[in-house]
This record gives C-alpha cells, sequence and structure tokens, in this order.
C-alpha cells in the first residue's frame, strides 16, 4: 500500500508493508543510512526523526502514520552542516564512536526549536532517552547551550577565531576543567 | 564510505613499489617491529628486504592521505595517528585525509600476531614511525624545492605544507613539488624534532572524524549498501553451545518478501528484501533446538564452581616472600570473597556484517577490530587464500573489544555464500546482549596481614574465571593454566608488600569470555582497591594516606594519587550527605586514579562527580585523552551502578536496553579531569581509567554507610 509524506522538505511516496517502521524504510527501501537502528523498542533514541517537529523513534513508528506529514532526518536537517547543533556538536567536539549521535543530534534539535534557552533540567529530561554508550553525555550538554547561543545568534560566532577550526572548544579542553 | 579504500588496488600498490599513486608516497613500516612481522610473513615472499606497510601520500591538489592501519571505534585513533605524521610532516591540518588499510599480513599488530586494534597501544605502537615517515616525507618535499630553485635544502624549510627559500622567500606548495619529490632518493636516517619544538603534539585538536559524524555520512558497518544485496537474520539457540534439532520453515516463507530460510552453523537464517521482512520471517519460524548439555547451568552453579575451586590452590601468578606464614602469624587478619558478574560490550551498533563470496573471491565490509580472522574466514568460506580475501574497514560504532571476534562474519559469508548475493546480516539488540563473548564473572578469596603499624605484611589473592585467552586464542595458550589477563590489575599490585600470593583458577564454561573494556583490570582493580581500602579501615587509617605510604616506590602511581586528591579536595569539607572514595590502578602502561563524590540515600547511590588525575606520558592530543576519560568513567558508572549478565537455564537472561540498561544524561555526574604532564613515551587511553570508577565509589559507600560493597553492580540490599 502507498504512503505518501514529506520527507526533507520534498513529497515522498512509498509502497511497503503499512506496518513497516519508518527506519527500516529509511534505511532500507530509501538507503537514508543515517538514522540509525540500536534497540527497536524506542528504548536507546539512535533512531529518532522528526515527525512535523516532534522528536519521535523511528523504530517503532510504522510507515502508515506519517502519512501525508513531514518527516524529517539527519540528512534533511541543514544542506550545509549549518543547523545550531551541527555546528556546536562540531565545535565543542562531541562525537566519539558516533553510532547515536544522529538521534542526539535529532533529539537536541527538537528541543531546542521549542525551548531556545533549555536549562539543564529541561536538557536532562529532553535527553535522557538518548544512549551513548561511549559516554558523551557532558559534551552534549555543553553543546545544546552553545547551539541555544548560536541560534540565538548573540554569542560570538566560533568561527572568527582562527585557531577553532582546529582545535577543540576551550570550554571542552581547558586544563583541569570539567567535561 | 570515502574513506575506504579499494583492498584489491591497495594491496597491489603496496606491492608493486607504490608505481601508479599520484604525487609523493612515503611508505614505511608500522609498528617498528620487524622482526616480528618477517616471522608472520606468510606469502612466501621472505626475501622482500623491506616491508612497507603505510604510507603517507602528497597528492599534486595538496591533499595529504594517511593510511590508518587501525579500527576507529570512536578512542580517536585515526587522529592521533595522523597528528604524528603531521608533526614531522608541517602539512596544513585542514588538508589531511585519512583511509582505512586492508587486511594484509603486512599490518600484522605484534602484540597480537595478527592485524587488529586492541589493548590501548595504537598510539604507543604509532609513536616513532608515523613522525618518522612525516619527517621523510618533509625532507623529500624540500630536497624537492631546492633541485627547482637551484639551491641548497638546508637553506629552505617547510611550514603548513609549503617549502620556503629562506632567503628569497620563493615558496612551493607541497602538492607542486610532490610529483618531482617521489623521484628523490629517500633519506636513510632521518632526525626528529626535540619535543620543545612540537606544534602538532599536545594540542588539543579536534577529530577529523567530526564532521561526518554530525551530518549521518560516516560509514558503519551496517551502512553498506551493494548492489542486489540481501538482508538476514539469524535464530540462535539460546542455550549456549546447543544446535539446531529441526525447523519448520513454511510460515517463514509465506511472509512476503522472505526470499529464503535455511540453516547455517550458528542456527537458521531468514533472508529479505530489507532487514524488517526479515526479522518478520524469523517471528514466524518454528525451530527445534537440541540445547545440548548447559541447559542447566546458572549463575548459581557458575559461582559455586568458583568458590569449590578456591578451595584448593591454583595456579601461582605472583609469589614473593612467604605469605602463609606471615598470615599465620599475624596479629590482625583480614579476609574477603569479592565477585563480578558477566558484562556484555553493548556497543550502540548492534554487530553486523556484509560480505559477498564468490568462487574466487571474497570481499567483507566489516567493523571488525580485528581484520586477520574476518579476511580469514571469509576465505575459509570461499574455499579461497586469503590473498584472495578482502575487508573493508568501516567506522565501528563501538567496539569495546566485543569487534575482535568474526561470529558476525561468519553468519555473513554464509549467507552470502548461499544466496550467491552480497549479504548482510543484521543483529537485533536482543541478539547482541543474548550472544556476546562477555566480561568473565570472576570470584576471588582475598586475605591480608597487617603489622602492628597497621601497614600490610602479607597479601594473597585467589582469583577463579574463565579464561578469555582460551576462548580467544585456544586452549593450547592456556596450556599451562594461567592466562595473565584473568590475574591483571590485581597480580601486579604496585603495594610495597613484603609478602605476596596471587594464584589462579581456570574453572571454564559454556559462556563465551572476551575482552571488555579494561580487561582483567575491569574487574580486578574492583577487588584490590576495595579491598585497599578495608585495610586502610582495619588500620584506622585515611584510605589516601594509607596508599600513599605504601605507593613510595611508584611515582607514577603516587604522581596520579597525589592530584586526584589534591583536585578532588580529598579531606576538605562536602555538603551534608556526600562523601568521597578514592582508587589507583595502572592498566595498559597507563595510570589513573580516580576520586568520587557520592551520597546515598533510600533511591540508591548518587554519584555527584569524579575527579580523574590520568599520566599517560606524554600528550598526544588533550582533547581526546579527556573525551576517552569521560568515556570510561561512564563505562565505569555503568558496570557499578547499572545491571550485569546473568545465566539462567544455560542462557541470558537480559535481553533489550529495558533489562540492560546504560547509564544516562540523568544519572551522569560531573567529571573532572587532569593530566600529569610527562616526557614519557605516550601510552593508550582508551581502556585504563575504566578500572578505578567502581572501587572509587563503592570506598565512597562504604565512608557514607560502613557498608562494604563486595559484588558489581551495587545492589539496593547491599546499602542497608
Amino acid at each position: 500500500m502507498a504512503t505518501h509524506f514529506i520527507l526533507n522538505g520534498k513529497p515522498k511516496t512509498v509502497d511497503v508493508n503499512p506496518a513497516m517502521p519508518l527506519l527500516w524504510v529509511l534505511r532500507d527501501n530509501l538507503n537514508m543510512t543515517g538514522t540509525k537502528f540500536g534497540c527497536g523498542m524506542a528504548l536507546c533514541g539512535a533512531c529518532t526523526v522528526h515527525i512535523d517537529g516532534e522528536a519521535t523513534r523511528s523504530c517503532v513508528t510504522p510507515i502508515s502514520s506519517v502519512a501525508g506529514k513531514k518527516v524529517t532526518t539527519i540528512e534533511g536537517l541543514s544542506a550545509t552542516d549549518s543547523h545550531p547543533i551541527q555546528r556546536a556538536w562540531i565545535e565543542i567536539d562531541v562525537p566519539q564512536c558516533g553510532y547515536c549521535q544522529s538521534g542526539q543530534i535529532m533529539t537536541a534539535s527538537a528541543l531546542l526549536a521549542k525551548t531556545p534557552h533549555p536549562t539543564d533540567a529541561e536538557i536532562t529530561d529532553a535527553m535522557a532517552g538518548n544512549i551513548c554508550r561511549c559516554g558523551t553525555y557532558d559534551r552534549i550538554r555543553k553543546a545544546i547551550h552553545r547551539a541555544a547561543e548560536l541560534q540565538a545568534g548573540g554569542a560570538k560566532s566560533a568561527s572568527a577565531d582562527e585557531n577553532s577550526e582546529l582545535v577543540a572548544s576551550a570550554a571542552t579542553v581547558s586544563a583541569g576543567g570539567a567535561e | 564510505m570515502s574513506t575506504q579504500t579499494n583492498g584489491l588496488d591497495r594491496r597491489n600498490f603496496l606491492k608493486t613499489g607504490l608505481a601508479g599513486a599520484a604525487g609523493l608516497v612515503v611508505a614505511f613500516y608500522l609498528p617498528g617491529r620487524r622482526e616480528v612481522l618477517a616471522a608472520a610473513r606468510l606469502d612466501g615472499n621472505a626475501a622482500t628486504p623491506d616491508v612497507l606497510n603505510a604510507f603517507i601520500q602528497v597528492a599534486p591538489d595538496d591533499s595529504i592521505t594517511i593510511l590508518i592501519a587501525k579500527s576507529e571505534m570512536g578512542q580517536g585513533v585515526v587522529t592521533s595517528l595522523s597528528m604524528l605524521a603531521a608533526e614531522e610532516l608541517e602539512c596544513d591540518w585542514k588538508k589531511v585525509q585519512i583511509e582505512f588499510a586492508p587486511a594484509a599480513v603486512v599490518y600484522f599488530d605484534p602484540a597480537f600476531h595478527m592485524q587488529g586494534t586492541g589493548g590501548s597501544q595504537s598510539v604507543n605502537s604509532a609513536w616513532k614511525p608515523m613522525r618518522e615517515a612525516g619527517a621523510t616525507a618533509r625532507i623529500m618535499l624540500i630536497a624537492a624545492a631546492a633541485q627547482k630553485w637551484g639551491v641548497d635544502p638546508s637553506e629552505c624549510h617547510a611550514e603548513n605544507g609549503v617549502v620556503i627559500h629562506t632567503a628569497s622567500k620563493q615558496r612551493a606548495t607541497y602538492g607542486s613539488l610532490a610529483e618531482a619529490a617521489s623521484k628523490v632518493t629517500p633519506p636513510q636516517n632521518v632526525t626528529l624534532k626535540d619535543p620543545s619544538q612540537f606544534k602538532v603534539v599536545g594540542q588539543p585538536f579536534k577529530r577529523l572524524d567530526t564532521p561526518i559524524k554530525t551530518n549521518g555520512k560516516a560509514g558503519f558497518g551496517i551502512d553498506v549498501r551493494q548492489p542486489g544485496m540481501v538482508h538476514a537474520v539469524v535464530e540462535r539457540c539460546p542455550v549456549f553451545g546447543g544446535k539446531v534439532a529441526s525447523f519448520d520453515a513454511t510460515k517463514a516463507k509465506a511472509v512476503p518478501g522472505v526470499k529464503d530460510v535455511f540453516q547455517i552453523s550458528d542456527g537458521v537464517a531468514v533472508v529479505a528484501d530489507n532487514t524488517w521482512t526479515a526479522m518478520q520471517g524469523r517471528k514466524a519460524l518454528d525451530v527445534q533446538w537440541d540445547e545440548g548439555p548447559n541447559a542447566n547451568v546458572s549463575n548459581e552453579t557458575i559461582f559455586k564452581g568458583f568458590a569449590d575451586a578456591c578451595a584448593t590452590p591454583g595456579v601461582v601468578s605472583r609469589k614473593e616472600g612467604d605469605a602463609a606464614s606471615a598470615l599465620s602469624s599475624a596479629s590482625q587478619k583480614i579476609e574477603a570473597v569479592y565477585q563480578a558478574p558477566y558484562q556484555a560490550h553493548a556497543t550502540m551498533e548492534p554487530m553486523n556484517c556484509t560480505a559477498h563470496i564468490q568462487a574466487d573471491r571474497a570481499e567483507v565490509w566489516a567493523p571488525t577490530q580485528f581484520q586477520t580472522p574476518t579476511q580469514n574466514t571469509a576465505a575459509q568460506i570461499a574455499g579461497i587464500k586469503p590473498d584472495q580475501s578482502f575487508v573493508h574497514t568501516t567506522y565501528l560504532g563501538g567496539g569495546f573489544g566485543r569487534r575482535g571476534w568474526s561470529d558476525f562474519v561468519t553468519e555473513a559469508c554464509e549467507i552470502s555464500k548461499h544466496m550467491n548475493a552480497p549479504a548482510q546480516v543484521t543483529w537485533s539488540r536482543e541478539d547482541d546482549t543474548q550472544h556476546d563473548y562477555y566480561r568473565p564473572a570472576s570470584y576471588v578469596k582475598i586475605s591480608a596481614a597487617l603489622g602492628p603499624d597497621g601497614n600490610p605484611t602479607a597479601f594473597t589473592a585467589r582469583v577463579a574465571c574463565d579464561s578469555i585467552s582460551r576462548w580467544f586464542f585456544g586452549p593450547a595458550a592456556v596450556s599451562n593454566g594461567m592466562d595473565s589477563s584473568s590475574v591483571e590489575g590485581i597480580s601486579d599490585t604496585p603495594y610495597d608488600i613484603p609478602n605476596i600470593l596471587v594464584d589462579y583458577h581456570m574453572v571454564t564454561g559454556p559462556i563465551p569470555m572476551g575482552f571488555w573494556r579494561s580487561v582483567g583490570a575491569s574487574q580486578n582493580g574492583f577487588f584490590l582497591e576495595s579491598f585497599m581500602d578495608e585495610l586502610a579501615a582495619a588500620a584506622k587509617k585515611d584510605p589516601y594516606e594509607y596508599r600513599k605510604a605504601l605507593l613510595s616506590k611508584k611515582p607514577r602511581h603516587l604522581g596520579v594519587l597525589n592530584l586526584a586528591a589534591e583536585k578532588g579536595e580529598w579531606g576538605k569539607p562536602l555538603p551534608k550527605g556526600h562523601y568521597r572514595g578514592i582508587a589507583v590502578l595502572e592498566a595498559f602502561s597507563t595510570y589513573v586514579a580516580e576520586v568520587a563524590e557520592v551520597s546515598v540515600d533510600k533511591d540508591g547511590v548518587k554519584v555527584h562527580k569524579v575527579t580523574v588525575a590520568l599520566d599517560c606520558g606524554r600528550v598526544v592530543n588533550p582533547n581526546i585523552i579527556r573525551q576517552q576519560a569521560v568515556g570510561a568513567v561512564v563505562y565505569g558508572l555503568t558496570q557499578t551502578l547499572k545491571g550485569s549478565i546473568t545465566i539462567d537455564k544455560g542462557r541470558v537472561q537480559q535481553a533489550n536496553f529495558d533489562t540492560y540498561d546504560m547509564l544516562r544524561m540523568n544519572e551522569m555526574p560531573v567529571v573532572d579531569v587532569h593530566i600529569v604532564p610527562s616526557e614519557e613515551t605516550p601510552t593508550g587511553m582508551g581502556e585504563p581509567a575504566v578500572p578505578p570508577v567502581a572501587p572509587a565509589i563503592c570506598n565512597a559507600v562504604f565512608a557514607a554507610t560502613g557498608k562494604r560493597i563486595r559484588h558489581l553492580p551495587i545492589a539496593p540490599e547491599d546499602l542497608t
């Protein structure tokens, strides 16, 4: 049965079993592998995408349920990695193995869209469903705060500092600084 | 997948003396122990005077490509190794890109006698050869420029990817010189920079792989897509050692999109158009198992086996003085039993592999830590020679030791062969949790005698657990009954104690054992450093001061211990209800001490802060070292506070993250990392910050409650 929806701003039609989760339609039918399989039970957050702007676990989302809706994946978050969350992730040098990061970024960007200046408690609340086995949680927290600044446009852009392209943010690596 | 190389082309390229590559290619040998490699050489080409297994390519477009013969699983190896070359190459860091090496004998790591990544040793073994290779390329580029300008090379210098004639200020980019430099005779010896001149080493460079890990483009094993590829899942016997008795595929094959259902050596494979359909077919599959002899194995039987074994002496690992006499005559004797459970790796990317087996060629795309077994597995299943088997190493969505195994490679190869098509096998999270090679469950009987001053006069530890080396290298590797990985972290106790006896019982069983981030020290560090805390308490001494006095001959242990105590504000006032614990351990020649700050209430243990002091020799990249230290603390927190793997009826009782959860952001403490300045050769940081976490926390729990935690993870009933 054909399902029509908007994928990263463009109309998309897929003709698959209506029960098939969005995750597998993206990965196996559309070869969009940025969205990751982690648990299949909405327990880890690796598969997070936006559906009509809401952070949603695509591994438990039947494709039929997205009919007529707007789906955004990591591939569609920005054309040039320019989303404030992505810029902050690069500035703070968040990822280690990187596997969970698509899901972390999609959860964080949905948070920032609704809550432009999240508190630590709001960040924890939004992000506690996303597991990172490498343990990048504190850099994720820092990067969300930094992204809030970048999104507001009030903070100094890191790229103004010539060195910042090469080295990780001072907040990340200052001697003895808490992670 | 732009960072991957074509195995065939690259292999021939190296064999034929680097012909055909554009620009300058400097080939060299990593990690620098020729004799080991010569002994391992399998290609019959023993007359080859030099084995060159790594390269730096300077291309006409100014790009610098560095071959990385290690697996990137988050530990930052592609960045750290590239920095070593860049330090001497004087290149433009923004132009650096990497390729992963194919599988070949020339990439064997002498530590494993195979190609692989583990043991926190990549930076240590690359430290000299990578810099020498960078220097060689720089000297050749300068020589080419000097030739072009008709000047002496000594009048020129290189910086940021440009050769400059110092007097005339003439400039030439590396790219413009690359072709000419390739015809320059390489220097026989190169002089490396004095460390005071370092511009790259020691800098907190960002990781080269961060951009592709923030836009979904990093290619993990599970992301491999090949034309005509089929997707597979496998139903395996839940009981370790069990086999398929019979199966009925009728209903599975009736699921639309299921292409085939057939038996492989690990179980029954279901192959379909896509992974989800294969999973639906698997649900409809009816398999009868022959559960074999292990269907009655349980945690109770396993730990009883350990306890029974410890009634008698084991194989001696370390013996100094006469511990038995010292114990029998001691005025104060402390004894305890500690236990650690099985743990799974729980990499975020579940096990997977993609293979294409053909009549005369095997190709494997794998998130593997060990390329050699991967290559050999594919060759064996294809019935061809290893050099007809090509391995493409992808990015790894976590490794932690799990991806040293090739069980997922075997499955993909068998399925591809049967289907006569490229095949990808994907494990579910439940498969991944229930069919791991686990961190060994372990049991130790430990005792000490204290002298009148409270210091230990004797220390004994009797360890019982299964052997990782037996599982990985085979029984012949442990025929003397000893596996150093079973006792590391306790047998090498650094404390100044005159009488020491550590012995070991290799209690074999059916639960598969594997390397788990920090290996033996992950449990033995907990045993030793918790017990040292017991001794300090028995001696009525401060746990930090007690350790300090016993480490006076161990400057690097002492260095991190003192730094952790200082930065962790040991002895300073704390908020009401907060308590501190401390632990120190060396693992893989890196020294780490940690101070944990905790509170305990009706909800259990809350960890507020972990202060880490580490000494990994000279710092190559403090940004990555900090990442690894924090990540290791999270790994250690998970084994201390969260779940464990338990066995009942021969099978694992946990399945997904609801029954085997990981630490999450809401449980994340402040982690404060401090690095001891050092001029020693760099050592690894992937693992060594894991072991002190559990004892530092449990020692803090003792300070808070008076309850001694002697088995992990901490259970609510242990606190009251």
